[in-house]
């Protein structure tokens, strides 16, 4: 099960909306098909960024793999806490490994992702 | 299109790896475990306790008959002929050309019969080239891949469980070494050899009887905090050991030389050798490059591929990367141009857009406490 107040893209993130802010983080799948994450590299404060392109890396002993923004918005808030203790994102994806916080560009871009029932019927076809 | 593809094999353990969850992944044709817990858990079980691997996707090649030892020193780079019965060394099968086709451990069984144990990847184009390059001699090439299981047992308490389920005197049983005997009630060869860094064992058995011999390792091990590892865990268990990996320290646009492994090529013994003439040349002209270890003193994990700089000069290029479980730093291997291999030099890999800095260090990057 995931959480149900969030939304998830196929990249296997999720988006936290509240007002116009957005809080990422990847799923508990994405996590556990990462292995133990070692390293975060996460965009700096202020930076635009535009909805699904890289703009951040997540590397685990046996691979690297991007973070992309979910949606289109400034970047007002990053977890530095992940640089210290990256291994939060597989202890808990959802709570403490949140990642970065957008202020939103365009409301309706969260609301073209997927729910939990969407999100939950793609992982379990992979 | 659809591209037709062999199914991987599977090993004699398959059953246990489901049963224990293990996330499956395909290696050298084989379906293997990467890994059961988590690489991180697995590769300080290995450092502090012990591990088990399943390596029966190895390849093991018997050589047989009067002439097996001169048949071996012509097919290889090292000299078979010096191995006392019993003892192992590592070696090289390399190419004319003088760049290597595989690493391989080397078995001394009795007077006229050795193991050759190959990469699993390989191990057919090590059976076909030994077939070629044994002919003439008086000896039988028996490849006996798919009809062997391996398991290892590694770590600082592996003689410790093993002792029990053995007849084999263990404390006898050198590094390098092997000797028959039985491991839970099956015929077994027990060699002290491995690719972590630690003590341990490897236990070549019918593959009818891996099962049999898995099982009972972790019955004895329960207490002693024994655990499965992937192949994750292995690689970086390699990697800070120094050890290199075919396919990415190793290959057929490498010599032995360029790779610091320029002990296991005898040209000091006698007669011809397949790649000798090539591989004098190589050692009389020095090497083009030079496998050298690093440590990113940046963030970052370096990895297969990443370009290395030395100022704004491209130098060469890193072949294996990881975070150090056990140094808790990036570390990795790299081939580099000779003149910036000397441990100290710092160095620059191509992370991303970025360039980190990076210190050539000595290989290996850790050792076990003695």
């Amino acid at each position: 099960m995931v959480p149900q107040d969030l939304r998830y893209t196929k990249d296997h993130e999720w988006v936290r909306i509240e007002g116009d802010m957005a809080t990422v983080g990847i799923t508990d799948y994405a996590a556990e098909q990462l292995g133990d994450i070692v390293f975060v590299e996460l965009p700096e404060l202020g930076r635009s960024v535009t909805q699904f392109t890289a703009v951040g890396v997540i590397e685990s002993v046996k691979a690297v793999s991007d973070l992309f923004a979910p949606v289109s918005g400034e970047v007002v808030e990053s977890n530095a806490e992940l640089s210290d203790a990256p291994e939060m994102l597989n202890s808990d994806p959802y709570g403490k490994g949140w990642m970065l916080r957008l202020k939103l560009a365009d409301l309706s871009q969260a609301d073209a992702l997927m729910d939990a029932t969407a999100y939950e019927a793609l992982t379990a076809e992979a | 299109m659809a591209q037709s593809h062999d199914a991987p094999l599977a090993t004699p353990l398959a059953d246990r790896h489901a049963a224990r969850g293990a996330r499956m992944v395909e290696f050298g044709g084989w379906l293997m475990p990467l890994q059961y817990t988590g690489i991180l858990e697995e590769h300080r079980a290995v450092r502090t306790r012990a591990g088990v691997f399943d390596l029966s996707h190895m390849g093991e090649l018997f050589v047989e008959g009067p002439d097996a030892a001169a048949a071996l020193a012509h097919a290889l780079t090292s000299d078979p002929a010096g191995l006392a019965v019993g003892r192992a060394h590592y070696s090289m099968i390399c190419f004319p050309e003088g760049g290597i086709l595989d690493d391989l451990i080397i078995y001394r069984l009795g007077d006229e019969r050795f193991m050759v144990v190959a990469n699993a990847s390989n191990a057919g184009a090590v059976s076909d080239a030994l077939t070629e390059r044994l002919e003439g001699y008086r000896v039988i090439l028996d490849d006996r891949s798919l009809a062997t299981g391996l398991v290892a047992l590694q770590g600082p308490r592996s003689a410790g469980v093993l002792a029990p389920l053995t007849d084999i005197a263990l404390d006898e049983l050198r590094y390098y070494a092997i000797a028959d005997g039985n491991v839970a009630g099956v015929p077994a060869l027990v060699a002290r050899t491995g690719y972590t860094g630690e003590d341990g064992f490897e236990v070549f058995v019918d593959v009818a009887a891996a099962g049999t011999v898995w099982d009972a390792i972790f019955d004895a091990g329960a207490g002693a905090g024994v655990v499965p590892v992937g192949l994750g865990a292995r690689d970086t268990l390699r990697l800070e050991a120094g050890m290199p990996l075919y396919g990415n320290e190793l290959g057929r646009d490498t010599t032995p030389f360029e790779a610091g492994l320029g002990r296991v090529v005898k040209l000091d013994k006698p007669g011809d050798f397949v790649g000798r003439a090539a591989l004098e040349k190589a050692h009389a002209e020095g090497p083009r490059k030079k496998l050298v270890g690093l440590v990113v003193r940046g963030r970052g994990i370096a990895r297969h591929g990443y370009e290395v700089f030395a100022g704004d000069r491209r130098t060469g290029t890193v072949t294996s990367g990881t975070l150090s479980p056990t140094l808790g730093e990036p570390i990795a291997m790299a081939y580099v141009t000779p003149s910036d291999a000397e441990p100290g030099t710092i160095v620059s890999v191509g992370i991303r857009d970025q360039r980190v800095p990076a210190q050539v260090v000595p290989l290996p990057f850790y050792r076990r406490p003695v």
